[in-house]
């Protein structure tokens, strides 16, 4: 029985996904990216371990909310996909006791192979695409993005419902051109039903400070109004159903 | 019933059973016309009730700025027909009447007790009036003086030590809901016939004590019917026939809640549910033509202008545990009717509709009985209405139908009444948290040292065992019970002799079920430490008396609010052991036991009241309100807490289970139809779970900061507070504090 590092819960999750949902955050994550909000998930040591089948029973005590909502689960972390087995079983469970279940993923995978039988049982993907240039991509996440596009690739063809999430950093991922580009870049996945874009903010800037750890971006990094409202417009007008928050 | 005077008015309905007897749900049955329908057919405010509104808020400024009292008649003992008539706008008010001649002019109650007026007039700097002085020591004996000539030593040692706190025993005791419906539908005549008739049952019966209470109280309920009709003569209005319209129909029964508050300044003055029967007058007219939406909306406006502006006499202690002025004018929207349609109508849209034509207001208190199976359109009109405003609560009508059938209101916060036939006996709370350190320390006060409960040992060991404390804690819970009923006991029988509630009881019917509606303070404190003794050790700090006034906690525990069985058990059984002592006990008229879990703002002074406990909490320190789990104990989000209150059992609770819940805009949702979706998919999965009551606030902790520092931005800022709402602006600030401490539920 698989067992997997487990940073936190949240019962009331009501941004990861459609309707409410319960969000197990796993521990670790092959990224490093410069604007976390959850570095504490990367390599804390305060973590607890739980089975596929203990959290598939936590999760069910809450089903009334998910039918209520038409929400379900979503693993988050840090990287989830990091452990496919745990997530294979536990996938399984709620998908026999009818939950529907998300993943909220860098798509930084090193061996598709590994995740695919994970993959298989879920019905929507999270996908972050925190840039397309790989230099940028480097710079901001430690990693090439070759992999993620790779996954992105390799999720379509199974056709499995994704959202794409898009964080916006003033001078990075913002402005008009690059966005543009990365719309036209999605539109030949049609599997891509919706982008959730996510203007950067230093709320995280607290728990780096907290680990010790030295943060690289700063208010600057945030954008206007204005660079939101557009960013918005280029994925609608794209076809893209688009949230921004 | 003589009903040929009346045929004219009821043209149109759909005869019964309500037309041979009284019978108002008969009435509403047969006549109301379900909506299943969105809000978009609702009118804006006219200009008619700007013009009035902005009035009244000018008015309201000016009694924020005279310390919370605009004026005061103090000469005049309040009665039904004891003002002449009172306008804010004479030429522009459609729906007519103050509790006074003049709008938030308030009125005395002496009959309650002298003292309440006396600390008033202090308080506010108002001359008291020596003829009422003399009449209300010298010859006419109050409440307040009956109850304390009977109340024993022990009784009021757990008073002074706030064991038992907010007793009804110096005013009115409230939670006590008339049929005001009645008056619409009947007029005074019939309704007076019916009384008499009801009298005239006992007239050759044996005359016990029973029968001879019985027939002066109807006596009373049969002058306070003349009492009203004299009210609305001061108006130009003749109320001795039934409504003859809509405009009529919310007249009559604003006439009768006024009647109501007239008489009586009880903790809670609730209105019942009158919105799906007026809803009836409405669809009549405009069948007939006879208004438009616009005209229905504007008179739905003025008379909750009207329900905003009821005031009683209050002191500051008074303010203290119960802040913000509050009447709980509270009126139950919505719910299922026994045979499956639901009770939304177009009127509960207008009702709600205030919230946003008036802007927020804590009264009338409005309260959805949420069903699952509400209309998806009134659903989400519930929860848009919730994240503008803040203002709305919703009681669980799935979990409350099957025990109190398809006409029950709420009074006060939580508490399910059969409108009509049922009234409850107010019986406040007993604070438990305090009852768990009197096990320890063997009935010695923790903060004065005084022994209150006798005949206890206290807990001599180093660390505290459980079994031993659940021991003690049972006794203790015996002696709390019994005291507490006792108190309760004797204020009622002289709240039935001092100050009986003619006005309200002359809209019921002559059998009334009574309810002793019991209440528990400190729940979540004395849960997690009842968990922490078990799971983890704690040591108490005894002083040099050997009372324990500190507790050392080693090693964690499982707190209540992580829908965690291992302490969500210990909750439940809590309520059910508490329960079953006040069952025991006999009751005044043979009133059914009940009890609540809920403390309105009490939490902030009981808190204050109490000393450190064994979960960690540092004296002083405010408890969470109601049922709600301790503030900053729950680690796994928002749901795991509603579903540990949602396990405690309303068999054992039926006088309701309060939970707030407060959460940031950004965190229900990215857009507003993703918002209101999961709102109601929250309430409905509360419920799902047989949760009771759930406040909702959809709030940022910003603005309830700058609230504080300028409060003139925010005059009509309202906030859900265990059971109702308030004026965020008129709490106290150690209670606007404690609610800003609170948790918020958010997530980045």
């Amino acid at each position: 029985m698989a067992s997997a590092k487990i940073h936190s819960v949240e019962t009331l999750g009501a941004l990861d996904g459609p309707g409410i949902r319960y969000v197990l955050f796993m521990k670790g994550c092959p990224l490093r990216c410069a604007f976390c909000h959850n570095p504490d998930t990367w390599a804390s040591p305060q973590f607890s371990s739980r089975s596929a089948a203990e959290v598939a029973a936590d999760v069910l005590r809450y089903k009334e909310f998910f039918d209520a909502s038409g929400g379900g689960f979503t693993a988050s972390g840090g990287e989830p996909l990091l452990q496919p087995l745990f997530l294979e079983e536990l996938f399984g469970i709620l998908k026999r006791e009818g939950v529907s279940t998300a993943v909220d993923t860098c798509g930084y995978v090193e061996n598709i192979s590994d995740v695919r039988g994970a993959v298989e049982l879920a019905d929507l993907f999270l996908l972050d695409i925190k840039h397309l240039d790989d230099a940028v991509h480097r710079r901001l996440t430690g990693k090439s993005n070759g992999r993620v596009l790779e996954f992105l690739g390799f999720l379509d063809k199974l056709g499995k419902e994704i959202h794409i999430r898009v964080v916006l950093i003033n001078d990075i991922s913002a402005d008009r051109a690059y966005l543009e580009l990365l719309a036209s870049f999605l539109k030949k996945y049609p599997s891509v039903s919706r982008v959730d874009l996510l203007p950067y903010h230093t709320l995280g800037v607290r728990k780096w400070r907290a680990l010790g750890l030295p943060y690289r971006l700063d208010s600057s990094a945030e954008i206007s109004d204005v660079q939101r409202l557009h960013a918005v417009e280029i994925f609608r007008d794209a076809g893209f159903e688009t949230t921004v928050q | 019933m003589n009903i040929e005077n009346a045929k004219h008015a009821w043209d149109g309905f759909k005869a019964g059973k309500w037309t041979q007897s009284v019978d108002i749900i008969d009435f509403i049955k047969l006549n109301y016309t379900p909506y299943s329908g969105d809000a978009s057919f609702l009118s804006p405010a006219t200009e008619r009730t700007k013009r009035v509104w902005d009035k009244v808020l000018s008015l309201m400024k000016k009694e924020i700025e005279k310390n919370g009292c605009l004026d005061a008649d103090v000469s005049t003992p309040s009665a039904i027909d004891s003002h002449k008539a009172g306008y804010i706008d004479r030429e522009a008010e459609i729906i007519v009447g103050l509790q006074t001649d003049a709008p938030l002019k308030r009125a005395i109650m002496p009959y309650g007790g002298y003292r309440m007026v006396h600390s008033s007039c202090e308080a506010y700097g108002l001359k008291e009036d020596e003829r009422v002085r003399e009449i209300f020591t010298k010859y006419r004996k109050t409440h307040n003086e009956g109850v304390y000539q009977a109340y024993t030593p022990d009784i009021l040692a757990a008073r002074k030590s706030a064991i038992i706190t907010g007793l009804p025993d110096a005013y009115g005791r409230g939670r006590i809901i008339g049929d005001y419906r009645r008056l619409a539908l009947y007029g005074i005549d019939i309704l007076l016939e019916d009384k008499r008739r009801e009298k005239s049952e006992s007239d050759s019966a044996l005359m016990d004590s029973d029968v001879i209470r019985e027939r002066e109280e109807l006596s009373e309920q049969i002058g306070a019917l003349e009492a009203m009709r004299r009210m609305a003569s001061f108006y130009g209005i003749d109320i001795s026939g039934p409504a003859k319209n809509f405009k009529e129909a919310v007249q009559w029964v604003y006439f009768a809640y006024l009647a109501a508050v007239k008489d009586q300044n009880g903790a809670a003055m609730s209105l019942g549910r009158v919105t799906t029967f007026l809803d009836i007058y409405a669809e009549r007219d405009l069948a007939r033509g006879a208004i438009d939406e616009t005209g229905v909306q504007e008179i739905i406006d003025d008379f909750v202008i009207k329900l905003r502006m009821v005031r009683f006499l209050r002191t500051p202690e008074y303010n203290e545990l119960f802040s913000g002025d509050p009447v709980w004018v509270t009126e139950s929207i919505g719910g299922m009717n026994d045979d499956g349609r639901t009770f939304v109508t177009k009127n509960s849209f207008r009702m709600l509709h205030t919230l946003c034509n008036l802007g927020p207001a804590p009264e009338p208190n409005l309260t959805v009985l949420w069903s699952n199976r509400l209309p998806e359109g009134f659903k989400d009109f519930c929860a848009k209405t919730s994240i503008e405003t803040s203002a709305i609560q919703y009681e669980n009508d799935d979990l409350m139908r099957p025990a109190f059938g398809d006409d029950y209101g709420i009074a006060c916060c939580v508490s399910p009444m059969v409108i009509g036939k049922e009234m409850q006996f107010f019986g406040a709370r007993a604070n438990l948290a305090k009852a768990l350190l009197y096990a320890i320390n063997g009935g010695v006060d923790e903060k004065s040292g005084v022994l209150v409960a006798k005949g206890m040992e206290p807990i001599t060991s180093e660390y505290l065992d459980y079994d031993e404390v659940c021991k003690k804690f049972d006794k203790m819970m015996d002696w709390l019970s019994r005291t507490y009923v006792n108190a309760l006991n004797i204020i009622h029988y002289m709240h039935d002799k001092y100050y009986y509630e003619k006005a309200q009881l002359a809209f019921m019917q002559k059998d009334v079920v009574r309810k002793l509606g019991c209440g528990i303070a400190g729940f979540s404190v004395v849960v997690d430490s009842l968990s922490a003794i078990k799971y983890a050790k704690v040591k108490p700090v005894r002083n040099e008396s050997g009372i324990a006034v500190d507790f050392e906690i080693e090693g964690d525990f499982p707190k209540y609010g992580n829908n965690d069985d291992r302490v969500d058990s210990i909750a439940a059984n809590l309520v059910k052991r508490f329960m079953d002592k006040i069952r025991k006990l006999p009751t005044y008229r043979n009133a059914v036991q009940t009890q609540s879990i809920l403390t309105i703002t009490s939490n902030v002074v009981y808190g204050k009241k109490t000393g450190n406990t064994p979960d960690g909490r540092k004296g002083g320190v405010p408890f969470a309100p109601g049922a709600n789990p301790f503030h900053g104990r729950d680690s796994s989000g928002a749901l795991a807490s509603l579903c540990s209150v949602a396990k405690l059992p309303f068999e054992h609770a039926k006088d309701g289970i309060s939970n707030t819940f407060s959460i940031l805009p950004d965190s229900l949702g990215k857009s507003e139809r993703e918002r209101i979706a999961n709102l109601c998919g929250l309430i409905d999965g509360y419920m799902s779970k047989h949760g009771q009551h759930l406040n909702v606030n959809v709030l940022l902790r910003e603005v309830l900061q700058d609230a504080m520092e300028h409060p003139e931005k925010y005059p009509q800022l309202t906030i859900r507070v265990s059971g109702y709402a308030v004026n965020f602006i008129k709490l106290t600030k150690p209670q606007q504090l404690d609610v800003i401490s609170r948790t918020f539920h958010s997530k980045f």
